[in-house]
C-alpha cells in the first residue's frame, strides 16, 4: 500500500498538496509515480504565472508515457524545484519531499482539497 | 479472458507490475525498468516471453510450405539454425515478422508474436493447402524463458552441458537446461547476445529459478516488457503494430533484404512486393534523433522545418537509457531521410528540433 501521509492535502488527478500560511507546495503521489514509472522529465508552470483550479499547467512524462499536471488550487506560482528539474527520478524516491514539482501562492481559497482518508479511498478504488 | 505464462506465481512473488498484452497478464517491470534495462546492457535481464506463439510445419513438403507462405528462402536454412523473415498478404502488407528454426529437415518452429500468433497460425493452415505437412498449433505447448546480457552465455553455462561457444547466433539446439528437456536458441530482441529457452510450461519455473540462483552474483536480475521496449528501440529492431503494419512493406522498413522474390514457385505476395521493389519507395523508416529531453511518441507528426509540412510520422520513441537522450524511429518522405537532415517533430503541440539519425542507435559491436 503507497504511502500517504497524513498532514497533506489531496486532488483526485493524485496530486499532493503542503499548505504553509498562503502558500502551498505542490507535488504527484507516490501511488502515481509508481503507476507513471521511472519519470523523465517534467514541464512545469513558470515561476511568476497564474494557474487556474483544475486546469491542466504541465506534464510529467515517465519512459512509456505522458501525464497531464493539474492546478490543484488558483494561484501564482512562486517557485519551481529546480532539482527535480534537473533529475526527475526524484518524483519516485521521494515524491512527498525532494520531488515536490511548485510553489504557488494561493488566492481563491482551499477549494475541495481531499484530506489523506479521502484520498486513500480515492486509489483503494483506482 | 486474459491468460497467465506458467510463471505467473513467480511474477507475483517478485513483486511485479502487470500489464495486459495481447491479451496475456505480463509483467511490465518489476521494480525500475531503467535500472532493469541497464541490466541488460552490462550483465543479463531475465524475461518471461512465454506469450508468443510457437507454430510447428512438420512433413516431407515443411520446407516447400513455408517457402510459398512466407518472404524468406526458408527451404535454404539449415538443420539447427533459424531466420528471420515475415508472413504477408496477397497485397504486400505485412502481417507479422516471424523467426523460423529448422529443427529437422521435416520439422520447423515458426514463432509469431502473441498479437498475431492468432492470424499467422489460421494463414499458414490456409497455405498449407496442397503441401505434404502440417501445420501444428503448439502455442499452449511452449513456455518461452529469454536470458539476454553479456553474462547470459556464463550463466547459463552452469546450467547445460550444451556447447554455447558452438552455438552461434541465430541457431537453435534440443538439450537440457536445468536438467529439463529445451530447445536452446542463440536469438533475442535486445540487441545483446542472449539465449531464448523454449520448455515445457511446466519446467518453465525450475528454468526461471536455476538461472536467478545462478546469475544472482553476476548481476541477473528479472526484466519485464517495458525494458524489452526500450532495449529493441536502441537497437532499431521494429515492433509490429509499430514499425510493421498490414500498410507496411518490408521494403518501406529498410528490410528487403528478407525478401526472396526469385524464389522457384513464388510465394504469397510475391507479385505485389516485386512492383514495390522497382518503384521509388515514398516513405522510409528512419532513425530520429531530437533535442532536449522529451520523447516523440507513436503518431506524433515530422515536419520540415522549410516548408512546415508534415512528412512523415513517428512509429516508435522513448527515452533512451543506455544513450541518455530521446531517440524515435519514423517513417519520412524518402527525399528527406539522409543522416544528417534536420526535421522536426510535433511533441503535443511543440515543435521539437530531430536530426535524422543512421539506425541502429546502439549496437554492441561499437
Amino acid at each position: 500500500m503507497s504511502t500517504i501521509p497524513a498532514d497533506l492535502k489531496y486532488t483526485k488527478d493524485h496530486e499532493w498538496v503542503r499548505i504553509d500560511g498562503d502558500v502551498a507546495t505542490v507535488g504527484i503521489t507516490q501511488f502515481a509515480a509508481e503507476a507513471l514509472g521511472d519519470v523523465v522529465y517534467v514541464d512545469l508552470p513558470e515561476a511568476g504565472s497564474t494557474i487556474t483550479s483544475g486546469e491542466t499547467c504541465g506534464e510529467v512524462e515517465s519512459t512509456k508515457s505522458v501525464s497531464d499536471l493539474y492546478a490543484p488550487l488558483t494561484g501564482e506560482v512562486t517557485e519551481v524545484n529546480a532539482a527535480v528539474v534537473d533529475d526527475p527520478s526524484l518524483v519516485n524516491a521521494a515524491s512527498f519531499e525532494g520531488g515536490w514539482l511548485f510553489r504557488l501562492r494561493v488566492e481563491d481559497g482551499l477549494g475541495d482539497l481531499l484530506d489523506a482518508e479521502a484520498y486513500r479511498a480515492v486509489v483503494e478504488s483506482a | 479472458m486474459t491468460r497467465q505464462t506458467a510463471l505467473s506465481g513467480i511474477h507475483e512473488s517478485l513483486g511485479a507490475s502487470f500489464t495486459d498484452f495481447a491479451g496475456w497478464r505480463m509483467p511490465l517491470r518489476y521494480g525500475s525498468e531503467l535500472a532493469e534495462h541497464h541490466a541488460v546492457r552490462n550483465a543479463a535481464g531475465l524475461f518471461d516471453l512465454s506469450h508468443m506463439g510457437e507454430i510447428e510445419v512438420v512433413g516431407p513438403q515443411a520446407a516447400a510450405l513455408l517457402d510459398h507462405a512466407l518472404v524468406g528462402d526458408i527451404s535454404a536454412v539449415a538443420v539447427t539454425k533459424a531466420k528471420y523473415t515475415m508472413i504477408c498478404q496477397e497485397d504486400g502488407g505485412i502481417l507479422d515478422d516471424l523467426i523460423v528454426y529448422r529443427l529437422e529437415d521435416d520439422r520447423y518452429m515458426v514463432v509469431a508474436n502473441a498479437s498475431n500468433a492468432e492470424t499467422v497460425l489460421g494463414a499458414l493452415q490456409e497455405r498449407a493447402a496442397g503441401f505434404d505437412a502440417e501445420v501444428q498449433d503448439r502455442r499452449d505447448d511452449w513456455a518461452l524463458v529469454a536470458i539476454q546480457g553479456p553474462q547470459a552465455s556464463a550463466i547459463l553455462a552452469e546450467l547445460t552441458d550444451a556447447d554455447l561457444a558452438g552455438l552461434k547466433y541465430y541457431a537453435i539446439l534440443e538439450t537440457s537446461v536445468a536438467d529439463r528437456p529445451a530447445r536452446l536458441a542463440r536469438t533475442g530482441y535486445t540487441g545483446e547476445d542472449g539465449f531464448e529457452i523454449f520448455s515445457d510450461p511446466a519446467d518453465a519455473p525450475a528454468i526461471w529459478e536455476a538461472l536467478s540462483a545462478a546469475g544472482a552474483d553476476r548481476g541477473l536480475i528479472p526484466a519485464g516488457l517495458a525494458c524489452r521496449d526500450s532495449l529493441r528501440l536502441e537497437a532499431a529492431m521494429p515492433l509490429y503494430g509499430n514499425e510493421l503494419s498490414t500498410t507496411t512493406t518490408p521494403y518501406a522498413a529498410g528490410l528487403g533484404r528478407v525478401v526472396k522474390l526469385d524464389k522457384p514457385g513464388g510465394f504469397v505476395g510475391r507479385d505485389a512486393l516485386a512492383a514495390v521493389s522497382e518503384q521509388p519507395i515514398q516513405r522510409v523508416r528512419v532513425g530520429l534523433r531530437p533535442e532536449g529531453r522529451r520523447a516523440p511518441r507513436h503518431g506524433y507528426a515530422v515536419v520540415d522545418p522549410a516548408s512546415g509540412e508534415t512528412v512523415g510520422e513517428v512509429t516508435s520513441g522513448a527515452p533512451s537509457p543506455t544513450l541518455g537522450h530521446p531517440i524515435a524511429m519514423a517513417y519520412v518522405d524518402q527525399a528527406l531521410a539522409q543522416p544528417g537532415t534536420r526535421l522536426e517533430v510535433d511533441v503535443r503541440g511543440t515543435h521539437v528540433r530531430a536530426e535524422v539519425v543512421a539506425l541502429p542507435f546502439y549496437s554492441r559491436h561499437r
